[in-house]
């Protein structure tokens, strides 16, 4: 009887550590509301360490969250790409918005719903999905230059993406014009 | 002492079996969903059905060969292209701009450059609108043609100017098949109509045995179809309908009112309903919303009527650089004759004494 009585507290506790668990994490909340799930993806996929301009900090160069996801800087004029020696095959730019390489030079899009500035404000959930899916602009369009891993994330569920989409429709606007890229040096 | 116990572990067995369902719940909520590119597709293109005699190479006779009579470019490419139905199946034309087609459905187009096939694609209905896609290289003595690469192939075959052909990737069939109202592309109505285009870009002369609209109402393969049916865009001369004709075949699978680009108002397919051309209302003297980059300064109108110099759509159509090329994908050398046909076109249509300012997407 004292076996028994051990092993139902045990399940007792392993169940209130499960719920715990679950709820704590946030895992109900992510299957239950996509703007939580699709926090949790921008925040674990690595989107801020492009789409959010870098700032000198306490701890070195990290993610200046008052620009949180609005893209290379408007105001942060890149005209040409740099010279690169053979050695190096591709540059990054203090912010981290902006890359040189055999593309040409790119910027990273402004994700907040700034209705005037925002990459999105155009762009419905279909066509969302399908830019990552295709690697291309809206889906149909130029393709989408790198250094941005849309090939990786083309692999994320299209819930997933419909909850990333749904989260950075809510984010704070911020207004910045990102330039169109540069073409490549002949 | 056993009953308060027994009370408490039937409260526990009971939470316990509502954590362990909840839990179950939640994982099954979890459980990823496969993207939709993952389906599976024959190996090599002798797997596809194509031939009849694979080591002759020669064409299984139920297959049907047709020849759209606006083709799209593929920078000079000759192109073969084949459909093969069910038996017993036919298809549904009751909407005439958006065939349906019976589950088991296949197409191929082979490409050829120089007299030597580079690729042949091939697509397939899985039914209820599930298609997949894929393209198949050949080998250089002709013997084999595998898969392409998921990613498609850069450089399968050399152009001038250094260029090359590229066989696309699975996610590029999906941008053009899968952007407008109907996947299938090329086997329509219009484009399968017996009043061809003596003026079209690169018209090709119906192949022998090809059939056309009227065949395939003739042996019953579609339905839906009146009799006698030849669909013609209507224009005001031949130089318009060749250059309606391109537009459509080359830029109407994404710029389509019905597909995935119609919020941005720029309709260049024909419908078979459409009296007048829907480029008018969508692109004369209408402003781009956001010019792209690489566009010549003072260039700020998708058509401008009489000016071909100042049309956006004539200087996408004639770049290849691919920030600011049209189509985006799928070509790497302009297409020069058509060029020509567009700038013609644009150049006869009288300009406007004071253009309305119309904006991007507005159709008023």
């Amino acid at each position: 009887m004292m076996f028994l009585k051990a092993v139902a507290t045990m399940f007792l506790g392993l169940s209130f550590i499960l719920l715990v668990a679950l709820t704590s994490n946030g895992l109900v909340a992510q299957q239950v509301d996509p703007v939580a799930r699709g926090e949790y993806l921008v925040n674990t996929s690595g989107c801020h360490d492009c789409h959010t301009p870098w700032a000198l900090g306490a701890n070195g160069p990290e993610p200046d969250m008052s620009r949180a996801l609005s893209g290379h800087p408007a105001d942060l004029q890149v005209d040409a790409q740099p010279e690169l020696s053979e050695a190096w095959v591709w540059a990054g730019n203090p912010t981290n918005t902006a890359y040189a390489g055999p593309w040409g030079v790119s910027f990273t899009a402004n994700l907040t719903p700034d209705p005037e500035t925002g990459v999105l404000r155009d762009m419905s959930e279909a066509q969302f999905v399908d830019t990552i899916r295709n690697g291309r602009h809206k889906g149909q369009g130029r393709p989408i230059l790198p250094p941005m891993p849309w090939p990786a994330y083309r692999n994320m569920t299209d819930e997933d993406l419909g909850a990333i989409y749904a989260y950075l429709k809510q984010v704070p606007s911020i207004r910045n014009a990102v330039p169109e890229p540069l073409a490549p040096v002949q | 002492m056993s009953a308060p116990f027994l009370a408490g572990s039937r409260r526990g067995g009971a939470t316990l079996g509502a954590a362990l369902a909840l839990s179950a719940m939640l994982a099954a909520l979890a459980e990823p969903v496969r993207p939709s590119f993952g389906e599976a597709v024959p190996p090599d293109l002798f797997a596809t059905g194509l031939y009849a005699d694979p080591a002759t190479r020669s064409v299984d006779p139920a297959h049907l060969a047709f020849s759209p009579q606006y083709p799209l470019w593929t920078d000079g490419a000759a192109k073969r292209r084949w459909i093969s139905l069910p038996p017993g199946t036919r298809i549904n034309a009751s909407d005439p701009d958006r065939w349906l087609f019976p589950a088991g459905t296949r197409f191929w187009k082979e490409f050829a450059f120089d007299g030597q096939p580079v690729e042949t694609r091939y697509m397939e209905h899985l039914g209820e609108g599930r298609w997949v896609f894929a393209a198949y290289e050949w080998s250089a003595d002709g013997q084999d043609a595998p898969l392409a690469p998921e990613r498609g192939r850069a450089g399968a075959w050399p152009l001038q100017g250094g260029r090359a052909h590229a066989i696309p990737g699975r996610s590029d069939c999906r941008v053009c098949h899968g952007s407008g109202p109907a996947p299938v592309l090329g086997f329509s109505a219009l484009q399968l109509s017996p009043d061809r285009d003596p003026a079209a870009p690169h018209a090709e002369p119906l192949p022998a045995g090809a059939v056309d609209l009227a065949a395939l109402v003739e042996r019953g393969l579609v339905e839906g179809v009146p009799a006698g049916l030849a669909p013609r865009i209507p224009a005001a001369d031949p130089v318009e309908r060749a250059a309606l004709g391109y537009l459509h075949a080359n830029c109407g699978h994404c710029h389509d009112d019905r597909g995935a680009l119609a919020d941005l108002g720029f309709d260049l397919a024909h419908g078979l309903d459409d009296a007048t051309p829907a480029v008018r209302a969508t692109a004369f003297g209408v402003t781009l919303k956001d010019p792209p980059a690489g566009l010549p300064e003072g260039v700020g109108l998708r058509i401008a009527p009489g000016a071909p110099e100042a049309s956006a759509l004539l200087h996408r159509a004639g770049s290849r650089d691919r920030l600011l090329q049209m189509p985006p994908l799928g070509t790497a050398l302009v297409d020069e004759e058509a060029l020509a046909l567009l700038a013609r076109w644009i150049a006869n249509q009288p300009r406007a004494e004071d253009p309305a300012p119309h904006i991007e997407g507005d159709l008023r």
